[in-house]
């Protein structure tokens, strides 16, 4: 056989697929302890102490076969239509019982099968004795205990995964007993499938009678399709009658429905074998664990929304007062790289891109990654201790209120829930929900939370106008955010999506303590893709932005009248002062640089006027004056659709580029803003309530279009977002400066 | 012993599962959790807002709101008072 073949990692959310493909693959994926990380099959390669090369597919987590959530379609299609050569079907030992009803769906399914029995460290440490000999020999299909955490066990996995992909059998599928009722209709179904070779590339006749006796959309719709294409209406209509037949039946005899009868015999299969002492408890079954205890404090009425609201707290004060001292060192760093090139470099419009716009645009940015790296370590601890999942539990009530679900507070979370995420994967987080109505509820409202990207615009704002209480103002912000995403989540449930809630029955995994790969893993993760997107998507809409603000140049007559009057200031003082041979070489006293200064911000102004971004900002201003914004921020708003963190690098260009005099070590945009009469508190507010609820950024709405499946969501959020934060804007400007809060 | 619902368990109360009464998304996303009848379950706690409630079913910890409970009905050694 070939040397290299394909395997797929599959099973229950939360096993420990991911910590495994990581180990064997050396790759850095996610890993959480959250059911429902992984939402897109992940592939990498091992290569076996054999020397085959094995191609490893890391499948999201499913419970079951059936087509009701997106992961479960991504995984069923994959073994189903890639055929890998194995599946190594990981099942939770602790938790081995329910674990295997996804087991049995593979082994009714046929395709080759290995058993990891994962976290057989926490089973052992709860006492719990598991025969795998005896249970490989009733399940017909090997055993292998391990932990994926530690590596233990897993080169005997491997060993045995490569035999069974060497064996490379047919599959085979296993016949579990559903009863009389199920199992005729099972076999006259299966009959007739057979003889008119229904949809026989893809699916065993016995399998496909099966998913639609247990009511399979996919499948049925898939049925419909094929049965249009060759003409078969017949058989599917036959096909889809029967199970109705077969439902009507259950239900006037025993008041149950195919579906559950398949369910129930699956548990009955799995409780037949292990029963005959596979498993076997030291301790009282009933004993409770850490976990439970922890969680009888946790998540108590009292103490638990308390801890919650401490918890959120806590992390901002551990990211905001210890981000400060390496915040500060990459501003000087920036800031004397740029001194240094201003010295050097020759006059020109390359002086002028390379500071105004490569160094001012995206040092800004990396300014910030020290508080994007602490903010994702913080979250890395809550997610991979398991408190996520109860944040989770906790707020349920309270998100159901709103139409949402309790799964949506991972979304907004990794969205920048706690600040400083990112919205891309927080819609794509979103695929755990059930439901269509809450996920897009959920996808549409998540990019109103604080990303990573919006953070720099809010610290700098912040950090101008509100320096004194940064901590309390952000975290007010945030509850902002969060407020106005339920708002707007309940409007749309109540308006164009509305429907029933979906079912909330969610996992709740033990507490465990993190690992401290896990942890780099996620903050590196994280930080690192806002470093390349800096270094990408930031650089070059920097420099485009920095080129529209400098072309078109002044005319060559206005170019000259700034010169006259330069010229005419300079000869005044010559004419006046007593003898200078070389008027180069004078010393200037600080009247006449402050006239001169003055002149050349009249004609940096002008200029920045005069350039494309210039009249489009000063286009824009019309309307944008009633929420306080002037051309300036205009054009960091609209470069803002590319990216939000092109907001601050624009503004720094905008500035330094009209700068009236950049004295040594006060160049940060912060402080120019703050010394700037033309801004006051309430500008900045309005303007940080605009950057927070604005349309998402272009990457966004490419993610909510290709998740939403229409392109239609993504012109909408970005044309309500727009619109709503505007509006609040302008409210909030105007309201302020009735009240006298400066204009 | 006694047939009740579940929203209707104490904290700590433990009981065997009878019958689900409900079909579709529900239905099946329950009863693949492990929730059919046979299963024993115990009732570890609810949420600070009494919903969800979280359950003990097969040695994992499952949460379902209350108005998902009351599908599910349970055989418990004693009954609740009220
Ligand atoms: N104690 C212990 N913990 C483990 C073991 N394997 C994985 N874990 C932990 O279990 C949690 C889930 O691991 P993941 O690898 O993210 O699980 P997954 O199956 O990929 O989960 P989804 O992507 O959500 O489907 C993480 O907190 C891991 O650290 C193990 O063998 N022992
Ligand atoms: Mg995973």
């Amino acid at each position: 056989m070939s040397k290299s073949f394909k395997i797929a990692l599959a099973g229950n959310p939360n096993a420990g697929k991911t910590t495994l493909f990581n180990r064997l693959t050396g790759a850095r994926q996610h890993v959480g302890n959250y059911p429902g990380v992984t939402v897109e099959k992940k592939e990498g390669i091992y290569n076996s102490p054999s020397g085959a090369r094995v191609n490893i597919v890391d499948l999201p987590g499913t419970y079951s076969l059936t087509a009701y959530s997106v992961e479960e379609v991504v995984a069923r299609d994959f073994l189903v239509h890639e055929k890998p050569r194995v599946v190594i079907d990981i099942a939770d030992a602790s938790n081995l019982e329910r674990h295997l009803y996804l087991t049995c769906q593979f082994l009714e399914l046929g395709v080759p099968v290995v058993i990891a029995l994962n976290m057989i460290d926490v089973a052992r440490d709860r006492g719990i004795a598991i025969e795998t000999d005896k249970l490989a020999e009733m399940l017909g299909v090997p055993v292998i205990p391990v932990s994926a955490r530690s590596g233990e066990g897993v080169t005997e996995l491997m060993r045995v995964v490569e035999e069974v992909a060497r064996a490379d059998k047919d599959w085979q599928p296993v016949h579990i007993a559903y009863g009389e009722d199920i199992d005729n209709a099972i076999l006259e179904m299966e009959e007739r499938l057979a003889a008119r070779s229904f949809l026989a590339e893809l699916y065993a006749p016995r399998w496909l009678a099966l998913k639609y006796l247990e009511n399979d959309e996919q499948i049925v719709a898939r049925g419909r399709s094929f049965a249009a294409e060759h003409g078969l209406a017949e058989v599917a209509e036959y096909l889809e009658g029967k199970v109705a037949t077969v439902g009507k039946h259950l239900m006037a005899t025993m008041e149950t429905y195919p579906e559950a009868i398949v369910a129930d015999h699956r548990y009955g299969y799995i409780k037949s074998i292990l029963r005959q002492g596979v498993v076997t408890h030291t301790y009282d079954e009933d004993r409770l664990y850490t976990s439970d205890r922890i969680d009888r404090v946790l998540t108590s009425r009292i103490f638990g929304p308390l801890i919650m609201l401490a918890v959120l707290l806590g992390l901002y004060h551990f990211t905001f007062s210890y981000s400060e001292v390496p915040v500060g060192w990459l501003e000087s760093l920036f800031g004397t790289v740029s001194a240094f090139l201003d010295r050097h470099m020759a006059e020109g419009p390359l002086k002028s891109l390379v500071i105004s716009g490569v160094i001012d645009g995206v040092g800004g940015v990396m300014g910030f990654v020290p508080i994007i790296m602490f903010m994702f370590f913080g979250i890395a601890i809550l997610e991979d201790t398991g408190y996520l999942a109860r944040v989770a539990f906790m707020m349920d009530r309270v998100f159901r209120i709103f139409g949402l679900h309790g799964s949506s507070v991972m979304a907004y979370i990794i969205s920048g829930g706690i600040a400083g995420g990112c919205a891309v994967p927080g819609v794509m987080a979103t695929r755990t929900l059930r439901s269509p109505r809450e996920r897009m509820a959920t996808l549409l409202t998540a990019p109103f939370m604080n990303c990573g990207a919006k953070l720099p615009v809010l610290a700098l704002m912040i950090g101008a106008f509100f320096s004194n209480n940064r901590a309390q103002i952000m975290f007010l912000l945030t509850l902002l955010a969060w407020a106005v995403a339920l708002i707007v989540a309940k409007f749309l449930r109540l308006t164009v999506l509305r429907g029933e809630p979906t079912p909330f029955v969610m996992e709740l995994p033990p507490y465990r303590f993190p690992t401290f790969r896990g942890l780099a893993i996620h903050t590196w993760e994280k930080t690192w893709q806002y470093i390349r997107k800096a270094a990408t998507v930031i650089l070059g809409a920097s420099i485009l932005i920095w080129a529209t603000m400098t072309f078109p140049g002044l005319p060559e007559a206005q170019k000259a009248e700034f010169q006259e009057q330069r010229r005419a200031v300079v000869a005044d003082y010559l004419g006046s002062a007593t003898a200078a041979d070389d008027p180069g070489e004078v010393e200037f006293p600080p009247e006449l640089s402050a006239e001169l200064a003055a002149i050349e911000a009249a004609r940096a102004e002008e200029a920045l006027l005069h350039s494309l971004a210039g009249r489009v900002g000063s286009g824009f201003e019309k309307i944008s004056w009633l929420a306080g914004f002037d051309w300036r921020t205009n054009i960091a708003l609209v470069g803002g659709f590319a990216a939000k963190e092109v907001i601050i690098s624009t503004l720094g260009t905008a500035y330094s580029l009209g700068e009236v005099a950049p004295e040594e070590g006060d160049s940060s945009l912060s402080r120019t803003l703050a010394n700037d009469p033309g801004w006051s508190k309430i500008k900045a507010f309005s303007l940080i309530l605009f950057v927070m609820f604005y349309s998402p950024c272009f990457v966004t709405v490419v993610c909510i279009v290709k998740e939403a499946g229409s392109w239609k969501w993504g012109a909408f959020s970005m044309a309500f977002n727009t619109l709503f934060a505007f509006l609040l804007a302008t409210g909030v400007y105007q309201l302020g400066r009735a009240l006298g809060l400066g204009g | 012993m006694a047939r009740i619902m579940l929203r209707d368990m104490e904290k700590g109360q433990a009981g065997t599962i009878t019958a689900i009464k409900v079909a579709g998304g529900l239905g099946r996303r329950v009863r693949e959790m492990g929730l059919v009848p046979g299963t024993t379950i115990k009732i570890q706690g609810r949420a600070p807002l009494y919903d969800p409630v979280a359950l003990r079913v097969m040695g994992g910890t499952l949460t379902l709101r209350n108005n998902e409970a009351d599908f599910i009905e349970v055989e418990v050694e004693d009954p609740a008072a009220g």
